[in-house]
């Protein structure tokens, strides 16, 4: 089945979906004079010209402008607000290879964020980002910051936030939770009352913003969500990779340099979707969804399921541009639908 | 070197020639003329997913092997169900097409001449090299503009009667070996001994190098052979640039998935980095990238 055609919906470039008779601002639409072209966005304080975001970790900014070059990375930019990838206190060198391993409909990966380590983030990362992200929202306007730290401790994560909470060019943090407790070994996010016990622990270090990017390897995800919302979180996002592991052909080990690695791309649409709902039934701060995302139909599932944002990441690999055309061709759909 | 447009685009196959063992599928491409050494990412438009194992999914990484007036030809050998897909498209069938993308061949140091090794499917990128450095279109370190060898057509010789940029190539058996068509100048070897010199094309390179170390060596193939050119050039301390092959995810840096180790520590990424690398800056090439193919 392609992945545009589907029981219910139209696609925007659908001839067969009913023609919309009213114009844009036409005062007697039914639901009033609003735009349609208007997506824009309030999300936790931050004004964002459309829901469409990066998952953290699959969109390089520096590397786009190297492949790409600024002005076409500028001007043709697919994000409303551009998601850092996972900054730890130390630098990480990341995994050995090999570190992908193509699934049925995804990928499995196993980069083991490298990064700079903070002091390296702060220093060189942040004002390349900072430059890269200016004029990329029309304008003169950037596009909003959001640095995403991990930390196997409540200090550690604790020094992250207050380094980056002194940063104006940081709009808003989102923790990856998906990091084993140095004291039990167990994701920090999969375990309800640590996650809540962390986040009170972190939560004053910072006056930004700030997102919980929640685990879906958990038993009960949306009891997850609510310890991060009584944990003082701002908004969650969901969701992260589901774990997954590769046999190399013929050999019986693991084909990965990390031996697990986590599995993405339109193989865990499903699961997001269920994810982001149960979520959504259980907390009542906002929500950042994704997992699979290809298309506007597949974002619009998203925000219908609860969603505030739509977060793309696999599918930047396959067209690093289709952000930006998911947007507008949520542009195009009838406006209840992203309301 | 070319930067490639932002966003995937859709261009028109305009045939999908048997070359032996391989095929040449060749494309017509509006974007920019890639350099040597270059890539992109390719995939069919219609059944791209769905065949062995729910696969393809992610676009697949292939080294230009040719560009004349806005076509493009790459190199196919069906090692899985990517390159499977991409083998079957025809005339008149569309497919996705990111590039160009990586680093490119840079040329010869001052004095020395081209030499280009190549195995299997990995010639690839050592045809559009040959193209550009018969053609003069990069510093020819024997005569600059003013080279008689200038305008040489494929495969003449220098003013001493020696091929320009010789070509080194091996293969597993013959079907293989038509490969070779791809270049001019060429000595062939083959693991079965069918075709050419019968061993491995890293005695070849020995024996040039016997007779003349004065080289910069141009390498692209299985990871083996690659280590072993690494290691043979850096025994006579002969400058190579290796166009390495990793399975990835992107091609542009974004997933940082087809990382090499780097001579110190830390990783490049072969799309980003590379895909050509400065010999130089690798301990060791790794035989781990393979998936997806």
């Amino acid at each position: 089945m392609s992945v545009e055609s589907r029981p219910t919906g139209h696609a925007p470039d659908d001839p067969h979906a009913p023609e919309d008779r009213h114009a844009p601002d036409d005062p007697h639409r039914p639901d009033g004079p609003r735009a349609l072209s208007d997506l824009g966005v309030d999300f936790c304080g931050l004004r964002l010209a459309h829901p469409v975001i990066n998952a953290s970790g699959t969109f390089d900014l520096v590397a786009a402008a190297a492949a790409f070059g600024e002005d076409a990375l500028r001007a043709g930019f697919p994000f409303a607000a551009f998601v850092s990838k996972t900054i730890t206190l130390a630098p990480r060198a990341g995994n050995p290879p090999p570190r992908l391993w193509e699934a049925p409909a995804g990928l499995i990966n196993s980069i083991g964020l490298p990064n700079k380590g903070l002091d390296g983030y702060l220093a060189e990362e942040l004002p390349a980002l900072t430059r890269l992200l200016a004029d990329t929202q029309g304008a003169g306007r950037p596009a909003p910051l959001i640095t995403n730290v991990m930390g196997s401790t409540g200090e550690e994560i604790a020094t992250l936030l207050a380094a980056c909470d002194e940063r104006p060019e940081i709009a808003a943090l989102e923790l990856n939770v998906s990091c084993p407790n140095v004291k039990t070994g167990l994701d920090i996010g999969a375990d309800p009352r640590a996650l809540r016990e962390v986040l009170c622990e972190v939560r004053p270090a910072t006056a930004k913003p700030l997102i919980v990017k929640l685990t879906p390897n958990t038993a009960d995800v949306a009891a997850c969500a609510r310890a991060a919302e009584e944990g003082g979180a701002d908004a969650v996002s969901l969701i992260n990779t589901l774990r997954a592991l590769a046999l190399a052909p013929g050999t019986g080990a693991a084909w990965l340099g990390g031996r697990t690695g986590g599995l993405s791309g339109p193989a865990i649409r499903a699961v997001a979707l269920a994810q982001v709902a149960a979520v959504a039934g259980a907390i009542s701060i906002p929500i950042v969804g994704m997992g699979g995302v290809q298309n506007a139909t597949h974002a619009r599932d998203l925000l219908d399921a609860g969603a505030g944002l739509v977060a793309v990441g696999t599918e930047s690999f396959r067209d690093p541009a289709v952000g930006a055309r998911i947007a507008r061709e949520l542009r195009g759909a009838p406006a209840a639908a992203v309301a | 070197m070319a930067l490639a447009p932002f966003g995937r685009r859709r261009v028109g196959v305009l045939g999908n020639d048997e070359l032996g063992a391989y095929r040449v599928l060749r494309v017509a491409d509006d974007g920019p003329a890639p350099a040597a050494g270059q890539f992109a990412m390719l995939a069919a438009v219609e059944r791209w997913g769905g065949e062995q194992d729910e696969r393809p999914h992610l676009a697949r990484a292939f080294s230009y092997a040719r560009w004349r007036e806005r076509e493009a030809h790459f190199l196919l050998e069906d090692v899985g169900p990517g390159t499977r897909r991409l083998g079957e498209l025809r005339a008149g069938e569309e497919l996705w097409l990111l590039g160009p993308l990586g680093s490119a061949f840079a040329p010869p140091a001052e004095g020395r001449r081209a030499l280009l090794v190549g195995g299997g499917v990995g010639i690839a990128p050592l045809a559009i090299w040959q193209d550009a450095l018969c053609a003069g279109e990069t510093h020819d370190p024997r005569g600059a503009h003013d080279s008689p060898n200038k305008h040489d057509p494929l495969g003449a010789g220098d003013r001493h009667g020696a091929p320009l940029a010789p070509a080194l190539l091996g293969f597993r058996d013959a079907a293989r070996a038509q490969g070779a068509g791809l270049l001019s100048a060429v000595q062939v070897a083959t693991d079965d001994g069918s075709v050419g010199h019968a061993g491995l094309v890293t005695e070849l390179l020995a024996d040039e190098l016997d007779s003349d170390a004065h080289a910069t060596v141009y390498a692209c193939g299985p990871a083996p052979m690659l280590e072993a050119v690494r290691a043979l050039c850096a025994k006579r301390a002969v400058p190579a640039q290796l166009a390495l092959e990793a399975g990835m995810a992107c091609g542009f840096g974004a997933c940082h998935g087809c990382v090499v180790p780097r001579r110190g520590g830390g990783y490049l990424r072969v799309c980003l980095d590379g895909p050509v690398i400065d010999a130089a800056e690798l301990d060791h090439v790794d035989a781990h990238a393979g998936a997806p193919a």
